[in-house]
């Protein structure tokens, strides 16, 4: 199946994985992204992600079916998580099932990097030593052109 | 991604050149709303106004709203869009500051 979601809930990477997978295909690759303890050499506590929830979905419904008509397959599943978000915790998961290892790479590759520069979600980065920022973002590119 | 929408067909009418005002919400997110200090607000336009007049008359508010930029990413009805794109009654406009998912 095509899956995609935002959630605010915990991401449970086994049900992600649990969506692709066919008797053909002989690779999986599962990408997580995990929130790090420290950015530009700053410690950091946690992460909020915020996110234009409704066009984050429709966004992401695009990503992955493009995904799947890149990498031939219709076995591709994707989720980010919105809210408040702790060190070690994954806030994107992917997995894409194919039946060699060069299309599911190279799938799950084009969703995290479309995501980073499509999907409407920004983070506020809390640190141990002073104030919460706002990261600096990528400016969207649409599919098919830049925007604004 | 044009964006277009169908065009609209209107009877003439000669007092009436422009059209009735027309109401858009606008969203605003993550620095764009710690700016405005509002995480959504309505702006009413003359009819098929551009994004960009909706730019300007935010930032014509002064205070924190004078400081949203001049131009900025945008989505009109959970699409990205441009400057020079039209808007209708209900449209919802959103301000997408660059973004940072993943």
């Amino acid at each position: 199946m095509i899956w995609s979601a935002i959630t605010t809930s915990p991401i449970d990477t086994r049900e992600v994985l649990s969506r692709v997978g066919a008797e053909e295909d002989g690779a999986v690759a599962l990408f997580l992204g995990i929130v790090r303890n420290s950015n530009g050499g700053r410690p950091v506590s946690g992460m909020e992600y915020e996110g234009y929830a409704e066009m984050a979905q429709e966004q992401l419904a695009e990503i992955t079916g493009e995904a799947a008509e890149r990498a031939q397959t219709d076995r591709v599943a994707a989720v980010h998580r919105l809210g408040a978000l702790a060190v070690g915790d994954v806030s994107v998961a992917i997995a894409v099932s194919t039946p060699h290892r060069a299309q599911a790479f190279d799938a799950a590759r084009y969703v995290i990097e479309q995501i980073k520069v499509r999907l409407p979600v920004w983070k506020r980065e809390y640190y141990l030593d002073r104030d919460a920022e706002w990261l600096d973002g990528q400016v969207p590119v649409a599919h098919g052109g830049k925007v604004g | 991604m044009s964006g277009g929408r169908p065009p609209v067909v209107r009877a003439p009418q000669a007092t009436d050149v422009r059209g009735d005002p027309v109401d858009v919400t606008v969203l605003l997110f993550a620095a764009h709303r710690d700016l405005a200090g509002a995480d959504r607000t309505v702006v009413s336009l003359p009819d098929r106004a551009t994004v960009a007049v909706v730019l300007a008359e935010l930032r014509g508010r002064g205070g924190g709203w004078a400081a949203l930029p001049e131009r900025a990413a945008v989505a009109v009805n959970r699409r990205y869009a441009h400057m020079e794109t039209e808007l209708a009654e209900g449209d919802e406009v959103a301000l997408i500051p660059p973004v940072a998912g993943g």
